[in-house]
């Protein structure tokens, strides 16, 4: 299989959960939200710096509830590439720690990973940032309700 | 109009207006405040482009995240002797129900107020004050910058 197939289908695969996004989501859709990495391992989200989503004018920083919004989003998607079938989920609770402050006129991206599902539960973690994972403007750890129940995945609750 | 100017516009009006023409993500999000019975409450009018699942439907959990951080941070304002834009070091938001596509309210309540830091836990109701939609609780920067 060739690199250029393989680009073409991780293209395709992410075109596709973005229309599912923007058609679902209208929150999302409203932030400007974009999915650029979407599976098993972990989520990736791009939140454009937009002049509708400042916290502060005297700064130009985006409002933390933006922040709020991608790294929520991010990580029910990370939760929803670890489940085996797709069911509903709803947060249950979500712990933001502001590590420094954003810079004004960049975009925030946000990764998440799923690192537990139970047949009742599943956590995340994720972090914002600019540029560099490594070096994150805010990191969150979230619960979330998974509305049906699953089979045994990973061990017991 | 400075920050000071803001949140003393605010106070003598009972209104936080003054405050929110500052923060563009509020406005887009619909908050605007109100003292009521002595109490200041931040109200999250119901908007289209708040909803997170449209199935359901409900509110996106980002938006009652915004709210609830929003009416703690309007609350150390609306208290404070000296004005300092709280920053935000941590908050947990617990979501105890799935929102309807109405107007949401909250109330932040400081729990204590230290040199450095405030600690504030809020919450968030629709139809009914007692069956509240989301809690959270946080802690806040209180210091003018060094």
């Amino acid at each position: 299989m060739s690199t250029d197939d393989d680009d073409q289908a991780r293209r395709e695969r992410r075109a596709q959960w973005n229309r599912m996004f923007a058609a679902n989501v209208p929150h999302n859709v409203a932030l400007g939200i974009e999915i650029l990495e979407l599976g098993a391992e972990h989520a990736v989200f791009r939140l454009p710096y937009a002049a509708h989503l400042i916290g502060n004018v005297e700064t130009g920083v985006l409002h933390g509830g933006a922040i709020t919004a991608l790294l929520d989003a991010c990580s029910g998607a990370a939760v929803f590439g670890a489940l085996p079938k797709p069911q509903p989920i709803a947060t249950l609770d979500l712990r933001i720690d502001y590590l420094r402050p954003g810079a004004a006129g960049k975009d925030i991206l946000a990764r998440a990973t799923c690192y537990r599902v139970t047949r009742n539960v599943a956590f995340t973690r994720a972090v914002a940032y600019h540029d560099d994972p490594d070096d994150p403007i805010a990191s969150a750890a979230g619960t979330f309700m998974l509305a049906t129940k699953l089979g045994k995945v990973g061990g017991t609750p | 109009m400075t920050l000071v100017a803001r949140v003393a516009a605010a106070k003598a009006t009972g209104n936080l207006g003054p405050l929110i023409d500052v923060i563009p993500y509020a406005k887009f999000l619909g908050l605007n405040g109100t003292v009521v019975d002595d109490e200041l409450i931040t109200t999250m009018a119901f908007l289209p482009t708040n909803i997170g699942n449209p199935a359901l439907p409900a509110l996106h959990g980002g938006t009652l995240g915004a709210l609830l951080e929003s009416a703690a941070i309007f609350q150390l304002l609306w208290a404070a002797e000296t004005v300092v834009l709280p920053k935000t070091i941590t908050i947990t938001v617990d979501y105890l129900r799935s929102a309807a596509p109405v107007d949401t309210y909250a109330r932040g309540v400081i729990v204590r107020h230290g040199r450095r830091v405030a600690n504030v836990s809020v919450e968030a109701w629709q139809d009914d004050r007692a069956r509240p939609v989301a809690t959270a609780h946080a802690h806040f920067l209180v210091m003018a910058d060094s």
